[in-house]
Formats: structure tokens, C-alpha cells, sequence
């Protein structure tokens, strides 16, 4: 029995042509085989260069273009009565605050309130399920179209072509919903069940459990989904052109009339040149210069902040 | 005793309900034991007498949708004592532990007939708040579980922060060092209240969750498995933990440590089932000294002796 086992071994070995050294020798890759490599390598890195020099591009002439513009006067005066240079986005720096805010107010509690009910208490249900569907057909509708929806809303309460920040507002709520809704509840469902099994064993009831365990323990993550929502609603442009117009003047009042956010601010100076079109340009670049900016804070604020929120816990 | 602490049922005084023992715990936080047991109107009302913290389990089985789990466990677990459920995985020791506080209703399809009683009050009678059960029933589990979005002192704490309680800052003083000294951790960790409750090492972790489950004043702390992801060092003390908190509450322990069974128990209760996918049964209980010694069952006999499971 050995005996045939040995000989089948030195079979083996024989029919390799010897020992390792012969083995590692023939595997050295062939010239054929190098080549192959050498081509996939180059189409890969030709793939991120595609991918990054219009990236670059653009972060470089908004920087170029705009650096014009980015004095005091942009910042501190609005487009009223301004035809030719000069002038500011002041008026659209408000409109995007208060817009966002107001956005961010309605879609917030809302998703969050979503995400709640499909971790911690719709889980299987039927019920949970149609929610589910719906975050996901929100998710796909067109940002024009929330627009529209919202435009009909308005119109329906407040009498045909009302315009406003609010609407506005309720319009990109639409659009940040579904976002806030997905990021929650992958964050929720993080929160180990332990911990809400622990809370439930002290004698606390359900809700003051999710309030006082589930919540504060995802906080980093909620804050960080709420912030990527608000960086996802900013740049819209379609809908807010539908339902708050734009406006050259200030307005500080998301209820009534017209508001001007950064997005559409930089759509109506170049879509509307007046005939002195280099200080349009110019100001197109400077707005599309600062929304970057906004956007990149945003994106820095949502990686960096659940570290933060940790960090002070830890210190306090 | 001084109820110092407002509660929301602070109007009801005559239902304050005194600590399990006159123990170090039975102090300003007592008027907490007045959170409405029964709703107005139930059947059930606490007896207003200190109470041992007896367990009667009747004719309980316990089902996950349609599988029956457990099947027809009678048991007295007596008040003020450890008492062990042993038996090999899946015999149903976790899942009955767990239908004595109603854990077991959040776990989908799981339900629970049969009566258990705590002192005489059937805790799932109608009227009833699982609520209140699980206040006077604490659990501790088989993974330490502090808040780590709580610092070390809120997690004592947890039991009135989560229910929206307020104590006074002495008074919360004063409870965090008694239950923390109760847990053997108070020495350890007294210079860094403020440190979230996850960075201490697992053994600290779960005396942290031992401090944090007798700080509401339970009558029973149930624990599941509560060594079982620790190390030799770490369970000596959560052992030596559980002997001394039977003198003021009655400890209900499931284990898969026969040894640690027969050193830290009263009562043993000796769980099985004939097959995997069949129902668990209780086959034999009794004090801890005669299960070991002298089984009466041949089953009992073979696991003790490592035969099987």
C-alpha cells in the first residue's frame, strides 16, 4: 500500500521535470502574458484620468472665472437695479439659506419619523413594505416633476401661479425625503438590537427607548445622512425656476413672492445677459464658484462630523 | 425610608413599594417603586409589604409562531436565592428566562401560555403593564450592553434618564456610588464617571450593566449567559457578584457552566429536550448540593457527568 503510494509520488515529481525551482521557473509570466497586464493597467488609469480632468476642469475655471468676482460687493449687495458690472448674489445667498432650511426642517422630521417606523416598528408589515416602495419611487422621480407637483399644490391653496420660497422648499422636501429616509434607517439598523433590548429591560417603554437609546446612539450617522441630504437639494435648479422664480431683489420672507437661491442666481446671469455680457459671465462664475464651495463644506461637514459628535462624548 | 424624588406617581405614596431588602439600595430612589404597577382599575395591585421575590412558573410553554420551544415547565423559584437553569443549546433555558419579564413579546411570533407568578401576582394577567414587569424584573445579558452614547455615571442612570426621570443631583449621586459599589465596580471607575460606558474592558462592561439593572430596584435580575464572553478573571467576579446580590434579590441565572452552576446556586434546574427540534423540557430541579450529588434522573446524571450535551 505505501509502497504504491511512494511510487505514484515519484511519478509525480518526474513528470514535473524535477524539483520546485523547475516549478517556480516555468511559472515566471511569459512575455504574452505581461503584455495583457500592461494593456489592462493603462485602460484603467486612462479611465481615471477620463474621469478626473473634467473634474478638475471645472474645479479650475470656477476658480479662475470667479476669482474676479469674489469681492465684498458680492456678498453684500443684491442684483437690484443692476445692469451692467457690479452687483451680488447676496439676495441668493438668503434665498439658499432660508430655502434649505426651510427644506431641511420639513424633510428631516419627516424621514427620520419614515425611518423610525420601518426599523423599529414596521419591520415585516405590509404597511412597511408600501413605505418602502414609495422612498424608492421618490427617489427616481425627476426633480422637475416635484416641481411641477408642488407649483399644482400651491396654486390649488393659494390661487394659480403663487411663487415662493416656501414652495420652493416644499418642492426640494420632495427630492431630500427619500434621501434622509435610506441614509436613517441603514443607520437605525446599525444600532445594535442588544442595546434596545437593554433599555427595554429597565422598564422603559418602547418609545422612550428609541428617544433615549436608538436615537442618541446613531446620531453621528443621522447627522451625517441629514447633511448629505442638504448638499443633495442645493445645486436643484428645475424645480425652484418653477416654483419660487427668481428675483433680482432681496426677500427674507419664505411666504411671499419670489426667492433667488445660488443655482438659479448663476442660471438667470448667464441665461439673461444684459449687454454688458462679461459682467454677467463673471457673475455667473463667481455664484457657481461659491455654490461649489457650499457643496465641498457640506461634503467636509458630513465625513467629519460623526467623528466629532464621537469625540466629544468621549471628552466631556 | 425618605422619598425625596418626585416621580410621576409621586401622589400615590400609600402604593410606595420599599426596596427588596433594607439594603444600602433602599434609599431615596425607593419612591421610584411607585411608577403605577397595574393600571387604575387592574386586577393586579403590588402588595404593599417588602417581598422576597419568589417566582412561580405553572404549566408555561412557550412557542415561536407555531414550534413549541419549551413544553409544560412547572417551577418555584424561591426569593433571595440563585437559582441556575442548565441543559444543553436549544433547550429552551433563554427563552423561558425571557417570558419571565416578557422580554420574549419583541421577538416576533413568540408567545408564552401558562401562569408565572411574582409573589403571588400573575404578571400576565389583564391589566398588567409588561412595562412595570420589567422594572421590578431586571435582565442582564449575555453581551455586555452598555449605552455607548452614555458616559459611565449615565448609564447607572439609564433606568430614570430613559424613562424621562429627573432625580436630583445628590440623590443621582448617591445612587450611581451604591449601585456601582452593589455591582464591585465603584472603586474602578469612580475617577472616570464621565467616560463613555463602552471604554471599560468586557468584564467591567458587565458589572456596569449589573450596576445599571439594580439601580431601578428590581426584585429579580435574570441573566442570560451573563459569563459567557468573558474571561476566567472577569467571571470569578461576576460570581462572586451574583452570590452577594442573592442576598437582596433573587438572581435567576442561565448558564453553560456546570461548575459555575454548582458553585454560585441554590437551586439548579436541569432543562432538555429528546432531540433537536423537539420541545425542551424541565426534567429535573431541587437544591443545587442534591442535583449534583444525587440526581434522580438518569439524564440529569449523564450531562452533569459530561455523558451528553
Amino acid at each position: 500500500m505505501s509502497a504504491t503510494v511512494l511510487a505514484h509520488d515519484a511519478d509525480r515529481s518526474a513528470s514535473c521535470g524535477g524539483g520546485v525551482a523547475d516549478v517556480l521557473a516555468s511559472s515566471r509570466p511569459r512575455w504574452g502574458r505581461r503584455l495583457r497586464n500592461r494593456l489592462a493597467l493603462g485602460a484603467v488609469v486612462l479611465a481615471v484620468a477620463a474621469t478626473a480632468v473634467p473634474l478638475a476642469s471645472v474645479i479650475w475655471e470656477s476658480v479662475r472665472r470667479g476669482m474676479a468676482r469674489i469681492d465684498a460687493e458680492l456678498f453684500s449687495s443684491s442684483m437690484w437695479a443692476v445692469v451692467g458690472p457690479g452687483g451680488g448674489l447676496l439676495h441668493a445667498l438668503v434665498g439658499t439659506l432660508l430655502i434649505t432650511a426651510a427644506t431641511a426642517l420639513i424633510a428631516i422630521p419627516l424621514g427620520l419619523g419614515a425611518a423610525i417606523f420601518l426599523t423599529e416598528y414596521g419591520a415585516e408589515g405590509r404597511l412597511a413594505s408600501l413605505t418602502r416602495r414609495a422612498v424608492d419611487i421618490m427617489v427616481s422621480i425627476p426633480s422637475i416633476v416635484a416641481g411641477l407637483a408642488a407649483y399644482a399644490l400651491f396654486s390649488l391653496l393659494l390661487g394659480p401661479g403663487t411663487r415662493s420660497g416656501l414652495a420652493g422648499a416644499v418642492a426640494l422636501a420632495m427630492i431630500m425625503i427619500p434621501v434622509v429616509v435610506r441614509s436613517s434607517e441603514e443607520v437605525l439598523r446599525l444600532v445594535p438590537q442588544d442595546l434596545r433590548e437593554a433599555g427595554l429591560a429597565l422598564g422603559a417603554a418602547r418609545h422612550k427607548v428609541i428617544r433615549r437609546v436608538v436615537l442618541p446612539t446613531a446620531l453621528p450617522g443621522l447627522t451625517s445622512g441629514a447633511v448629505l441630504g442638504v448638499a443633495r437639494i442645493v445645486g436643484e435648479t428645475a424645480p425652484l425656476l418653477l416654483v419660487a422664480g427668481f428675483t433680482d431683489a432681496m426677500n427674507y420672507n419664505l411666504a411671499d413672492g419670489r426667492m433667488t437661491t445660488l443655482p438659479v442666481f448663476i442660471y438667470t446671469q448667464w441665461s439673461a445677459k444684459g449687454l454688458d455680457t462679461a459682467a454677467y459671465d463673471e457673475r455667473a462664475w463667481a455664484g457657481a464658484l461659491v455654490l461649489m464651495a457650499v457643496v465641498v463644506a457640506l461634503q467636509l461637514a458630513a465625513r467629519h462630523l460623526p467623528a466629532q459628535i464621537a469625540k466629544l462624548r468621549r471628552n466631556r | 425610608m425618605t422619598a425625596t424624588i418626585p416621580s410621576a406617581a409621586g401622589g400615590a405614596a400609600a402604593r410606595v413599594h420599599t426596596s427588596p431588602a433594607a439594603d444600602p439600595l433602599d434609599g431615596p430612589l425607593a419612591a421610584l417603586a411607585a411608577a403605577p404597577w397595574a393600571a387604575p382599575g387592574g386586577a393586579a395591585a403590588w402588595p404593599a409589604t417588602p417581598a422576597p421575590g419568589s417566582i412561580s412558573i405553572r404549566a408555561v410553554s412557550c412557542f415561536y409562531g407555531s414550534h413549541l420551544a419549551v413544553a409544560d415547565v412547572s417551577l418555584e423559584i424561591p426569593g433571595r436565592a440563585v437559582t441556575a437553569f442548565i441543559g444543553p443549546s436549544g433547550c429552551g433555558k433563554s427563552t423561558l428566562l425571557r417570558s419571565i419579564n416578557r422580554m420574549h413579546e419583541f421577538i416576533p411570533g413568540a408567545r408564552a401560555h401558562g401562569t408565572i407568578e411574582l409573589d403571588g401576582v400573575d404578571l400576565n394577567a389583564k391589566g398588567v403593564d409588561p412595562v412595570a414587569v420589567r422594572s421590578k424584573i431586571g435582565m442582564v445579558f449575555q453581551k455586555p450592553n452598555p449605552f455607548p452614547a452614555m458616559s459611565i455615571r449615565d448609564n447607572v442612570l439609564a433606568g430614570l434618564i430613559i424613562r424621562g426621570e429627573r432625580p436630583p443631583r445628590a440623590a443621582a449621586d448617591d445612587l450611581v456610588e451604591k449601585s456601582l459599589r452593589r455591582a464591585h465596580l465603584w472603586e474602578e471607575v469612580k475617577d472616570r464617571l464621565k467616560k463613555p460606558g463602552d471604554s471599560l474592558s468586557g468584564g467591567q462592561q458587565q458589572r456596569l450593566c449589573i450596576a445599571r439593572a439594580v439601580a431601578v430596584e428590581p426584585h429579580v435580575v435574570l441573566m442570560d449567559e451573563p459569563c459567557s464572553a468573558l474571561d476566567p478573571i472577569s467571571t470569578l467576579a461576576i460570581e462572586e457578584l451574583m452570590r452577594d446580590l442573592a442576598r437582596d434579590y433573587t438572581v435567576v441565572v442561565v448558564t453553560h457552566n456546570m461548575a459555575q452552576a454548582n458553585r454560585i446556586s441554590d437551586v439548579t434546574a436541569f432543562f432538555s429536550l429528546a432531540k433537536a427540534g423537539q420541545p425542551g423540557r424541565l426534567v429535573e430541579s431541587g437544591p443545587t448540593a442534591d442535583l449534583f450529588t444525587a440526581p434522580q434522573v438518569a439524564a440529569t446524571r449523564d450531562y452533569i457527568e459530561g455523558r451528553f450535551g
